[in-house]
């Protein structure tokens, strides 16, 4: 039994860290949320260099070559800092659709330009759930027509991975016809664009079967953001726990009062059991175990619970201060918000994970 | 990160394995008690058979040192046989305090000839024990404690009614705390003693549990003798006796939690009907089960955390103390979802509606008292909040007081 990372990997873990911790401050995050940056540029360089961003990408590809438990801890820190960077568009979702679909022409060109930094790549794999409808995507086979409604970073990325029909289309956003419009949103450390083509250049990545590339590159980010959400999630019940050992209400600590305790303990174990989940989705995606549906599934569903709550209920936790722009509380409450429907809803996830259960009871 | 045994731990399991399978009798139902059809006598006898077994294959305390009886082994050779055993069936509770708590602190606390004396007779369940902390104005407060022991030379004469008493009922010997003290604060005033549970003034009396089992009693002492050489600790010191009791649970790791609860309410989503339409095909239905794998896989996970800290001869993380909490109310809420399923034909009990419903009934009616045992959902939340995030305590207005001065719980 080995349910843990090993000590190689917390020193990496330790060292991404301590880095997040001087880097992507508070005010380094405003920055962003502010209007006055697209990203936190200096958090992005130095996850870059460190080789952490690109952790999962072969070394032949220009990556660290170290693999999937080790980009799970720097995105379990990533959130805990809330850096305000494209590692989930660039990493978890485009870099991972490249490598599992792309030719190794494909990937010899954009891989190495990813992991070093040199292009933003973001991607839209589709979701369950939809308001609008958009013109929809049109591929031809050699270019692309239509408009991605909510791209993350799409304004500052230079390639997508969109999934177009049955198909994953890659798109380099310099090329012609492609207009980006911003779009204000909830979270604004993460950017949104509505981009639009025109009869753009595009290719097919040439997977056999590309709908269930994506489904696996999903799997994947679901474990992934999960480690984010723990992260931030812990990181909110520490800050709400410290500010309720300072502050003081009739008499007390509010921190001393049972029904603050309590829900702090209630917290603390949702954020425990997510994870767990996200640990036991750490081991199936770095193993490509077959449970890795499942896993995925409980993990992103844990892992977004618990830090909607963490957020939600840290807010709740610090009174009346918790609501002023001042604080960070609204920040965690907005990248709860963001990562819990980035690749669609706990809904959805939710009936996933029952499918995958039945299929397996079956 | 793996989830496999080292080369050693898989070699033990091996033996483990195919002891069990020669000794034992394979579990086949998930419900599948101990000496199903025997009478009382009968079954206990069968366990001491079993437990005899057990200790002479050197499984029955397998961290113990080997001067004491034991294997000399590790808490994960130890974690290593109950995951085996649970696949057998055997005697449930039987030997769990004899084993866990009272002979441990025997070890701890009592002269050399004492343990010479119990050791070993405990160990091969010739000889049961049992736990006498509570009592009816002293549950989650233990320190309230008001069974008096009053010293009659080289004696102690003990008055005073215990509860909750795990199988007091077949027990030879227990260990006591008792108030020698009324004028020092509470904690301070207590007294740890083996008793004879055979002596005169003992009276045991069961408890008609709201399940209608009758797995715990109370324990009636009227002018109990018990020597002084039979007492564990210093005089006034048995609070610090109690809590080394209870610190031998801290390396057990929980596993009161069915890992199959999610695939039992599949089975029986599959046959309810919803609308006209299998129960299994509504997506509210989906949803619960899904929350309810993801209660218990990951009480099971944290578990597998902690194992992997035994597993490298460390202490388990402060997480350790989320599972009893979490896994108490999963079993309530699960199988009452699980009666849900069957509308207004899930109030009929198993008896009539089926021996598909049993599992679920019995995890209903037990869920109460299992949120309770080991520490009530709010004891354990105060434990959360007070030793692992480091809120402040409870404020107490009973700790400098001396005893006889508080008012009784």
């Amino acid at each position: 039994m080995n349910f843990d990372f090993s000590d190689d990997q917390r020193l990496l873990q330790d060292a991404v860290r301590t880095m997040l911790a001087d880097t992507s401050t508070s005010q380094a995050v405003r920055e962003v949320l502010e209007g006055r940056a697209s990203h936190s540029d200096a958090v992005w360089r130095n996850l870059i260099e460190m080789g952490a961003a690109a952790a999962a990408i072969p070394e032949q590809y220009g990556g660290a070559g170290l693999g999937y438990l080790e980009l799970c801890l720097v995105a379990e820190e990533a959130g805990r800092h809330l850096a305000a960077v494209p590692l989930s568009s660039s990493f978890y979702l485009a870099a991972e659709a490249l490598l599992r679909a792309g030719s190794e022409a494909q990937k010899q060109h954009w891989l190495p330009k990813i992991a070093s930094g040199e292009v933003v790549a973001t991607a839209a794999l589709g979701s369950r759930e939809r308001y609008r409808t958009p013109a929809p995507l049109a591929f031809d086979g050699a270019t692309l027509t239509g408009t991605s409604p909510a791209l993350v970073d799409g304004g500052i990325a230079g390639l997508a991975v969109l999934k177009v029909g049955n198909e994953l289309v890659l798109v380099d956003l310099a090329g012609a016809g492609v207009s980006r419009t911003p779009v204000p949103t909830l979270d604004p450390t993460r950017p949104l664009a509505e981009v639009h083509f025109d009869r753009t250049p595009a290719e097919r990545l040439p997977a056999a079967d590309a709908a269930a590339v994506a489904t696996r590159v999903l799997d994947g980010a679901a474990v992934l953001l999960a480690f984010e959400q723990v992260g931030g999630a812990a990181r909110i019940l520490e800050a709400t726990r410290d500010y309720s050992l300072e502050r003081k209400a009739f008499g007390r600590q509010i921190g001393s009062f049972q029904a603050m305790k309590h829900k702090m303990a209630e917290i603390y174990t949702a954020i425990e059991l997510a994870r767990v989940h996200a640990y036991y989705g750490a081991w199936a995606l770095s193993s490509d175990a077959p449970e890795l549906p499942r896993a995925a599934a409980a993990a992103r569903v844990a892992a977004t619970r618990a830090y909607v709550v963490a957020a939600e209920e840290g807010i709740e936790l610090h009174g009346g201060i918790g609501f002023t722009w001042e604080m960070d509380c609204h920040l965690h409450y907005r990248r709860a918000r963001h990562l819990g429907q980035l690749i669609g809803s706990e809904h959805a996830w939710r009936a996933r994970l029952a499918d995958e259960l039945i299929k397996e009871a079956a | 990160m793996d989830f496999r045994d080292t080369p050693e731990e898989a070699a033990f399991r091996a033996e483990v394995r195919a002891w069990l399978e020669a000794n034992g009798q394979q579990r086949i139902r998930p419900d599948e008690v101990f000496g199903e059809g025997l009478d009382d006598a009968a079954k206990l006898a069968a366990a001491k058979a079993w437990q005899a077994k057990k200790a002479a294959a050197g499984y029955a305390a397998i961290t113990w040192p080997k001067e004491a009886g034991g294997r000399g082994g590790t808490a994960m050779q130890q974690v290593i046989y109950q995951q085996e055993e649970a696949a057998f069936v055997v005697p449930g509770m039987i030997f769990e305090i004899s084993i866990g708590m009272g002979l441990p602190t025997v070890m701890m606390w009592a002269a050399p000839e004492l343990k010479a004396r119990f050791l070993r007779p405990g160990l091969a369940g010739e000889e049961i024990w049992c736990q006498l902390f509570s009592e009816p104005g002293a549950g989650s407060d233990t320190g309230g404690v008001r069974t008096r022991a009053v010293r009659d030379g080289d004696e102690w004469v003990v008055n005073g009614q215990k509860v909750w008493t795990s199988g007091a009922h077949f027990c030879d010997y227990g260990i006591l705390l008792t108030r020698t003290d009324w004028d020092k604060p509470k904690q301070e005033g207590l007294t740890m003693f083996i008793v004879d549970m055979k002596a005169p003034g003992v009276e045991v009396r069961p408890i008609h549990q709201m399940s209608g089992d009758s797995e715990f009693n109370e324990v009636f002492f009227t002018d109990v003798r018990i020597p002084d050489t039979w007492r564990l600790g210093p005089e006034c010191g048995g609070w610090k006796v109690m809590l080394s009791t209870l610190m031998q649970e801290r390396l057990s790791v929980g596993g009161n939690l069915p890992t199959d609860l999610h695939e039992h309410l599949v089975a029986l989503a599959q046959k309810c009907a919803w609308d006209e339409r299998p129960a299994i095909e509504d997506d509210r239905v989906r949803a619960r089960i899904a929350d309810a794998y993801l209660q218990q896989k990951g009480v099971e996970l944290v578990i597998a955390r902690g194992l992997t800290a035994i597993s490298k001869g460390k202490a388990p993380g402060p997480e350790m103390s989320i599972t009893k909490l979490v896994a108490a109310k999963a079993m309530q809420d699960i199988a009452a979802f699980a009666l849900e399923l069957a509308g207004p034909e899930g109030m009929i009990g198993f008896e009539a509606l089926g021996g598909d419903w049993r599992y679920m009934q019995r995890l209903w009616l037990g869920s109460p008292g299992a949120r309770m045992g080991g520490g009530t959902d709010e004891i354990l939340k105060n434990v959360i909040a007070e030793r692992v995030l480091g809120l402040p305590g409870e404020i107490r207005t009973d700790r400098k007081v001396p005893f006889r001065e508080l008012e009784r719980n």
